[in-house]
């Protein structure tokens, strides 16, 4: 705790106000607790991690997202000092990291393959890092206590890693990264290793830990439903670049870009150009559809401007069609070509008819899910079925990169 | 039970006879009563007795003992730092030659090694008048030249397979890189190092050619001891003797095998326990 509480006294690492009290990174007083600025970093011609810049404000769970090779663990390996970078600098608590080994840093780390050492007990793999403190024998044994309560491993101090089973090497590993009360916990991975059921289950444990510890965490992930999951924020990475930063639902609702809002989730991209723009919202037409796209809040664009339109797929509604005019806008005719049941919900692939031009095969495919919400056997919609999608005017974001 | 086939069986039986044939008739000799070692002359242990009081034999039993201990643990500090190079220096200038020439020592003539060993030596002894004469150290520093390449062969090996993220932890938990190596890195690689050392004993111990090139006068190892003897004829102590280290032999065999079958079926229970507790 002393780490902490010292932090704590400096004015720049002030509690945020009570508004902000969920949000730092929206109070403009709050100082970043960690501060990438400009770091680049090179693996001879192949550049990991390209001029990033990112805020990582105290208490937050931060995930960075991206596929394999975007750089991600790379930015996080440099955090805990285990690469130096290229260029740019690293700030945690104020304090530049450049030059500071890892065994200096006030961070700890939870490696991907746990990197328990197989030679020591539950117990000594947890104490290890007090034992580097010198801290006095009998507060390492409350604290390796305490630590391995944490986690729900007290009947399993005197065993050897490899009489573990995954999940419990998992929580051996937070348990030994935790126990020095390090300002910044970086976790690589952390359920990577673990089956489906018990990688959520494990997801809300890591959530509440953090919540009752309160160190900031650093998480790197490639999977985005845990992403979504676990953080306060996310920044989404590609190709050594930060993609965009955000909560979970900005980065789900209002993504940047078209990198952004094709990796997380589904979504239909529809390619088009401005026509016209009121007071309430944008219009583009799009080649592929037959009515225009209309929708509110756009950033601000040009008439003519070629832009994406991002709609996700659960925004659509689907219903048989009926004949009669289409409304004026947000509204398509096609039919059903595919269509998978996932139990709660169903996705629909419907080709869209072809541009006035009367059903011509090769219209666009337009992806759309729907709740099931009742039992029923029999569905409302069906394999070659004609449907109209519509959508609100709300549903689509306006994307111009 | 399914019949085994007879070919199959005879087969069994001419292999076993082709490696144990020759070990069993030299122990059933060195209980010979007669001189004469191709003549039974009834039961006896009196060669055993003779070879107790053989100065000779016992002093070449000595030294080769010591030399064995000093070339195993000089191999085994050489050999590990070597290994921790292959292993972990990553890539660097000249690093396929390096590892070529590390191993070179496996698989060059024995009669190379010595011979080269000895000119070394000798103009060593010239232009620096050391080492003065050749003895043990001459032979101790020979063995280890060449036991230290199996050793690095063994901890290259070893470490190749240890999770370097492992040592990172333990950076990482404010452990100096000398402390991860003395506190993480040591104890996992330490079989490694037990049967490297164990490996380069016997090599030692075993070691003929290389010995007989850079030995001097007054110090005969025990291989040199045994040849020179067989060259002059066999005679019924020398049974005795080979039948002392195949019992010394045997014995480290299965006290080897036992441990490991233990600790395998330790392994086995534990891996068991572990999934019956999963939550």
């Amino acid at each position: 705790m002393d780490q902490v509480s010292d932090a704590t006294a400096q004015p720049s690492g002030r509690r945020p106000a009570a508004e902000f009290a969920d949000t730092p990174w929206l109070d403009p007083a709050a100082r970043p607790f960690i501060d990438v600025r400009g770091v680049t970093k090179k693996f001879g011609d192949f550049v990991a991690v390209d001029d990033v810049d990112l805020q990582i404000y105290r208490g937050e769970l931060f995930c960075l997202l991206g596929a394999s090779g975007c750089g991600k663990s790379t930015l996080l390996r440099m955090l805990a000092g285990f690469e130096a970078a290229t260029g740019g600098q690293i700030l945690i608590d104020g304090t530049d990291m450049a030059g500071i080994a890892p065994y200096e840093r006030p961070v700890n780390m939870m490696f991907q393959s746990y990197a328990l050492f197989p030679h020591m007990t539950v117990e000594s793999n947890v104490a290890f890092g007090l034992k580097q403190e010198r801290v006095p024998r009998g507060e390492i044994r409350d604290r390796v206590a305490e630590a391995l309560q944490l986690v729900q491993l007290s009947a399993f101090a005197k065993r050897k890693p490899h009489q573990l089973s995954g999940g419990q090497r998992q929580r051996v590993a937070l348990a030994r990264s935790l126990v020095k009360r390090p300002k910044v916990l970086l976790l690589d991975e952390p359920l990577g290793a673990l089956d489906k059921k018990l990688r959520e289950q494990t997801q809300f444990e890591l959530m509440n830990i953090q919540d009752e510890v309160g160190i900031t965490f650093v998480v790197v992930t490639h999977d985005q439903e845990e992403a979504m999951t676990l953080s306060t924020r996310i920044a989404v990475m590609n190709q050594g670049r930060i993609s965009q930063v955000g909560t979970p639902s900005e980065i789900y609702e209002f993504p940047g870009n078209r990198f952004v809002a094709d990796f997380i989730g589904s979504i239909n991209l529809l390619e088009g150009r401005v026509a016209y723009e009121t007071d309430d919202f944008v219009a583009v037409l799009c080649p592929e559809l037959e009515s225009e796209l209309r929708i509110d809040h756009g950033p601000s664009v040009q008439e003519g401007q070629k832009v994406w339109v991002a709609i996700r797929p659960e925004k659509i509604a689907i219903r048989p069609d009926s004949g009669g005019a289409l409304p004026a806008g947000n509204a398509v005719r096609g039919v059903v070509e595919g269509l998978g049941y996932l139990g709660s919900e169903t996705i629909y692939r419907v080709r869209l008819d072809g541009n006035g031009d009367g059903g011509a095969a090769g219209g666009r495919m337009i992806e759309a899910t729907a709740p099931n919400l009742t039992r029923s056997a029999r569905r409302a919609v069906d394999w070659d079925d004609p449907v109209v999608l519509t959508w609100d005017s709300a549903a689509g974001v306006v994307l111009t990169s | 039970m399914r019949r085994r086939s007879t070919f199959l069986l005879t087969a069994m039986c001419f292999g076993f006879a082709f490696l144990y044939v020759p070990i069993l008739s030299l122990i059933v000799y060195s209980f010979n009563e007669s001189r004469l070692v191709t003549v039974w002359g009834g039961f006896s242990t009196r060669w055993y007795g003779e070879l107790l009081r053989d100065e000779q034999v016992l002093e070449a039993a000595l030294l080769s003992l010591q030399i064995g201990v000093v070339t195993a643990t000089a191999a085994v500090l050489l050999g590990t730092l070597a290994g921790l190079l292959l292993a972990r220096f990553g890539r660097f200038r000249g690093r396929l030659l390096f590892s070529g020439m590390v191993s070179a020592p496996l698989v060059m003539p024995e009669v190379i090694t010595g011979l080269s060993l000895l000119l070394l030596f000798v103009s060593a002894e010239q232009l620096i008048g050391w080492p003065s004469g050749r003895g043990m150290d001459t032979i101790t520093i020979a063995h280890i030249t060449f036991c230290m390449a199996y050793v690095a062969v063994i901890v290259q090996s070893r470490l190749s397979s240890l999770d370097e993220s492992m040592e990172e932890a333990a950076m990482d938990l404010g452990a100096r890189p000398a402390k991860v190596f003395l506190v993480i890195t040591l104890p996992i690689i330490a079989p490694a190092l037990i049967s490297g050392w164990l490996l380069a004993f016997t090599l030692s111990l075993d070691d003929l050619v290389i010995a007989s090139f850079v030995s001097g006068p007054g110090s005969s190892t025990l291989p040199m001891v045994i040849f020179s003897k067989v060259r002059l004829g066999v005679s019924p102590d020398i049974n005795a003797l080979a039948t002392i280290i195949i019992l010394i032999v045997t014995v480290f065999v299965i006290i080897a095998g036992v441990l490991m079958s233990r600790q395998e079926k330790a392994r086995a229970r534990d891996a068991q326990r572990a999934l019956q507790t999963q939550d």
